[in-house]
C-alpha cells in the first residue's frame, strides 16, 4: 500500500481487485492510509463497507482482523483476557515464574491487542464491523485506541502498536455514534451507486449475466431504490439477484421472474406487496422505454 | 489554477491554507460543528491529495469536515459558493477577517452574498419582538390546600400564573428514567456469575488464597422516544409536555429522543438539549412550521417508521405518544403505522389529555385504531396526572396494564355499535 501515490493509482489497484469505488470513497481511503488515521463509513446495510476491508487486506497482503461489535461487547471480548485457568493451574502447582501472577504470559490477545501485538513487516487491517450494535462505553474504550495506537492493561502497562495498523469502522446508524469517535476518523457516508459504478460491479462480480440482462437488473434495482421502500435493496442484493437469475437460466427479466424471484430483492413483506403486480410491470415497462432510448440515442 | 503540491511556491501553499481556514469558518458560522483540529486535519488533506482534481479536494474536505449526512447538502452549498468564484471569496475574506474591513461595494458581490446568507440560513432577519413577560409571583402564603387544587386542576383551565408554577411543578416531578437490562456485567448483587479476574487478583492480596467474587448484569437506563403532538386542539398540554420532556432531557443528555408533529413531523431533540428550559422551547417554536394547526397522525408516523425509528428505537426504546388522537386520514394507513410502530418498540404509552372528562369513551374511529395498538394509555392533563407518569418511568414497570384491557374492550363495543347503526 506504501507504493500507491495518487487517488487514481489507489482506485485502478482496488479495481484490479474487483472492487469499484465512488471518488469520495477513493479519496477518503487514500487519506486514511497516507495519514495513518481510521476511516469511518457509515451507510445502508449491503453497500460494501465491509467488503472494501478484506479487498484492501487482500490487496496488500495483510491479515485482516476482524472485531464484530453487539451489545455487551467489553474488553474481555474485544481487547484481551487473562488466562485465568492457567493462573490457578500454576497456582495450585507452584509453578509461578516470579510472585506476579499478571504477567504478559498469561493475556490472552483479543483482536485489539492482536492488532497492537502484530510484528512482522506489514501492519494488519483491523476491521472493526458494526460499530453502532456495541454500547456507548465501548466507544469510549476505543478512543485511547484510535489516536495512539496504544492499550492500556492496569495489571501490566500501556501497550504500544509498533507500526499503525490500517483501521476501518462501519456503522449502519442504528444509533449515533459520538463526536469523539468519529473525529478521530477520516468520515464517509457510502451512498448507493450510480448507474455506471453499479454496471461496473456487477460486471465484475456476476459475469455469467449476460451485458443485456444486467443492464436490466440494474436499472430496474435503481428504479427501485426512488420508490420510498422501507429497505431499499443494496449492491449486495443485485449482485445476489443477477446470480439468482443466472441459476434460473433467465435471459431477460420479465414480471413473472420479477414476481418469483422478488424475495432475492426485498426483505419485507410490506415491500413485496408493494411492488409486486402491477407495479413491476410498470418499472419493467420504464427500464425497457429507458434501455430503447439508450440505444436510439447511441445511434 | 489547479497543480501539483510539489511544483507549487511556499507562498500560493500558505495562501492556500488561509483560504482552507476561511472556508472552515464560513462553514462554522453556517452552522456546522468544526473544531479547531477539524481544520488543520483539512489542512493536511488537501496537501496529502494534491491540487491535480477539483473533485479530489473536495472529497478530502468533505472527509474531514462533515461528519453526518445531513450536513453535506450544506457543505455542498459552501464549497460551490466558495471555490468557484474568486470575487465571492475576496467578499468573505473581507466580511471574516475584521482587520482587513472594507466599506461594502455594492453590485453583483452584494447579490452573492445575500444568496449565500440565504442557503446557508444566516440570522440576516432582524430578532424577533421579544415575547410580552409575564412577572412571575409566587405567592408565599400559599397553602397546602391551593397546592393540591392546582396539582389537579386542567392546564387549559390556568392562569399565566399558575401556569408557571405548574412549569416548575413539572420540572421538579422527574426523578428518575426506566432501566433496562444489560448485557455487560458488573460487580451488584445478586450474584449471578463468577468473576474471574476480581476472583484473582483478590489471591494476590489474600497469599494465594482464592475467594470466588460474582458479578451480574448491569442496569443501563432504557432510551425513550417522545412524539407530541402540537395541533390547535393541544396547545396548552403540549407545552407543558416539552417542559416534562425538557426535565427527563437534563437526567439522562441523549437518552430521550424528542418529536413534535401537526401536519408534519420535525425532530426537535438538539433543540431541547439546552440548559434552559425558555431557550429550549422558544427554538423549537422557531424552527416548527404547523404549530397549533391540523393534524395528520398516520402521515407523521409513516415518516417517523420510515425515516428514524431504525435510528432511535434500536436499544430498547419506550415510546410516549401525546395525542388527543382525532385524525381524519384514513384508518387503514394509521392501524398500519400504529401497529409498525408498536412493534418497533418496547412498550408504546399513548398519553391523552382527553382523559381528563371523567365521561371520555373512544368513540371516534382514530381512537379505537389507536387504542388497539396501545400497551399504556394515561392522561396528561394536569401536575398530578403528569407525577403519575413520572412515577411510571422511575419505577420502570413492566407489568402489563390492567386498565388498557378495558379500553380496548370499550373501543371494541364502540365500533361494534357503530357497524349496527349502520
Amino acid at each position: 500500500m506504501d507504493d500507491i501515490v495518487s487517488v487514481e493509482a489507489l482506485k485502478t489497484a482496488l479495481e484490479e481487485a474487483d472492487y469499484i469505488c465512488s471518488d469520495g470513497l477513493a479519496v477518503a481511503l487514500f487519506l486514511a492510509l497516507r495519514q495513518h488515521r481510521p476511516l469511518f463509513l457509515e451507510g445502508e446495510a449491503g453497500v460494501g463497507k465491509t467488503e472494501i476491508a478484506k479487498t484492501l487486506a487482500c490487496l496488500s497482503g495483510r491479515p485482516l482482523i476482524r472485531l464484530q461489535c453487539y451489545e455487551g461487547l467489553d474488553i474481555s471480548q474485544a481487547a484481551y483476557e487473562w488466562n485465568y485457568a492457567r493462573q490457578m493451574v500454576d497456582i495450585q502447582a507452584g509453578n509461578l515464574k516470579s510472585d506476579n501472577l499478571f504477567t504478559a504470559d498469561y493475556l490472552i490477545a483479543r483482536p485489539l491487542l492482536q492488532a497492537v501485538n502484530h510484528r512482522g513487516k506489514k501492519s494488519p487491517v483491523l476491521l472493526i464491523d458494526e460499530l453502532d450494535r456495541a454500547d456507548e462505553a465501548f466507544e469510549a474504550y476505543l478512543l485511547e485506541f484510535l489516536s495512539d495506537w496504544q492499550i492500556t492493561v492496569p495489571e501490566l502497562g500501556t501497550l504500544r502498536a509498533e507500526t499503525p495498523p490500517i483501521v476501518i469502522i462501519t456503522s449502519n446508524r442504528t444509533r449515533e455514534i459520538h463526536d469523539a469517535l468519529k473525529r478521530r476518523c477520516f468520515y464517509h457516508w457510502v451512498d448507493y451507486p450510480d448507474l455506471r459504478t453499479e454496471l461496473g460491479i456487477l460486471a465484475k462480480k456476476a459475469p455469467q449475466a449476460g451485458p443485456d440482462l444486467q443492464q436490466q437488473l440494474v436499472r430496474f434495482v435503481q428504479k427501485l431504490r426512488d420508490e420510498n421502500l422501507f429497505k431499499a435493496p443494496g449492491i449486495a442484493e443485485t449482485i445476489d439477484w443477477a446470480q439468482a437469475l443466472v441459476e434460473l437460466n433467465c435471459v431477460a427479466v420479465d414480471p413473472q421472474t420479477v414476481e418469483s424471484t422478488m424475495g432475492v430483492l426485498l426483505k419485507y413483506q410490506d415491500d413485496i406487496a408493494r411492488i409486486q403486480g402491477s407495479e413491476a410491470a410498470r418499472l419493467l415497462a420504464e427500464v425497457q422505454a429507458d434501455m430503447l432510448a439508450g440505444t436510439l440515442a447511441a445511434r | 489554477m489547479y497543480m501539483d503540491t510539489a511544483d507549487s511556491q511556499p507562498a500560493e501553499l500558505a495562501r492556500l491554507d488561509e483560504n482552507i481556514l476561511l472556508f472552515v469558518r464560513l462553514l462554522r458560522r453556517a452552522g456546522l460543528s468544526v473544531g479547531v483540529t477539524a481544520g488543520l486535519d483539512a489542512v493536511g488533506a488537501v496537501r496529502c491529495v494534491g491540487l491535480a482534481s477539483r473533485t479530489h479536494i473536495y472529497h478530502a474536505l468533505s472527509s474531514c469536515l462533515v461528519f453526518r449526512p445531513e450536513d453535506s447538502e450544506l457543505f455542498d452549498q459552501a464549497f460551490y459558493l466558495f471555490w468557484r468564484n474568486p470575487k465571492f471569496l475576496e467578499k468573505m475574506r473581507n466580511l471574516l477577517l475584521p482587520q482587513m474591513k472594507q466599506t461594502g461595494r455594492a453590485g453583483d458581490d452584494e447579490d452573492m452574498l445575500r444568496r449565500l446568507e440565504e442557503a446557508l440560513g444566516q440570522p440576516g432577519r432582524a430578532e424577533d419582538p421579544p415575547a410580552a413577560h409575564t412577572q412571575i409571583h409566587i405567592d408565599a402564603r400559599q397553602t397546602a390546600s391551593a397546592r393540591e387544587q392546582l396539582n389537579h386542576k386542567d392546564f387549559q383551565m390556568m392562569s399565566v400564573d399558575e401556569i408557571a408554577q405548574a412549569e416548575q411543578a413539572v420540572a421538579m416531578l422527574v426523578r428518575k428514567l426506566p432501566m433496562r437490562k444489560s448485557r455487560r456485567m458488573a460487580d451488584r448483587p445478586p450474584a449471578r456469575r463468577l468473576d474471574f479476574r476480581q476472583s484473582l487478583a483478590g489471591a494476590r492480596r489474600r497469599f494465594g488464597l482464592v475467594l470466588p467474587q460474582y458479578q451480574s448484569p448491569a442496569q443501563l437506563i432504557r432510551p425513550l422516544v417522545v412524539l407530541t403532538d402540537i395541533s390547535g386542539s393541544m396547545d396548552s398540554y403540549s407545552r407543558m409536555m416539552l417542559h416534562f420532556i425538557h426535565a427527563l432531557g437534563t437526567l439522562s443528555p441523549g437518552g430521550v429522543s424528542s418529536f413534535v408533529f401537526g401536519t408534519r413531523l420535525t425532530p426537535v431533540t438538539g433543540l431541547m438539549a439546552g440548559r434552559d428550559v425558555d431557550a429550549s422551547l422558544a427554538a423549537v417554536s422557531d424552527a416548527v412550521s404547523d404549530w397549533a394547526g391540523g393534524t395528520d397522525i398516520g402521515t407523521c408516523l409513516a415518516d417517523f417508521n420510515q425515516n428514524w425509528s431504525r435510528r432511535v428505537l434500536g436499544q430498547g426504546a419506550s415510546v410516549l405518544l401525546m395525542t388527543d388522537g382525532l385524525e381524519r386520514g384514513t384508518d387503514a394507513d394509521l392501524a398500519f403505522e400504529m401497529q409498525r410502530l408498536q412493534k418497533s418498540c418496547h412498550q408504546l404509552i399513548w398519553l391523552n389529555p382527553l382523559l381528563r372528562f371523567d365521561g371520555f369513551q373512544p368513540k371516534s374511529r382514530s381512537v379505537q385504531t389507536m387504542l388497539a395498538f396501545t400497551d399504556r394509555f394515561l392522561a396528561v392533563h394536569s401536575v398530578h396526572s403528569l407525577g403519575q407518569l413520572a412515577q411510571l418511568l422511575a419505577t420502570g414497570d413492566a407489568r402489563p396494564d390492567k386498565q388498557i384491557q378495558s379500553w380496548k374492550q370499550r373501543a371494541r363495543y364502540f365500533s361494534l355499535a357503530r357497524s349496527d347503526n349502520r
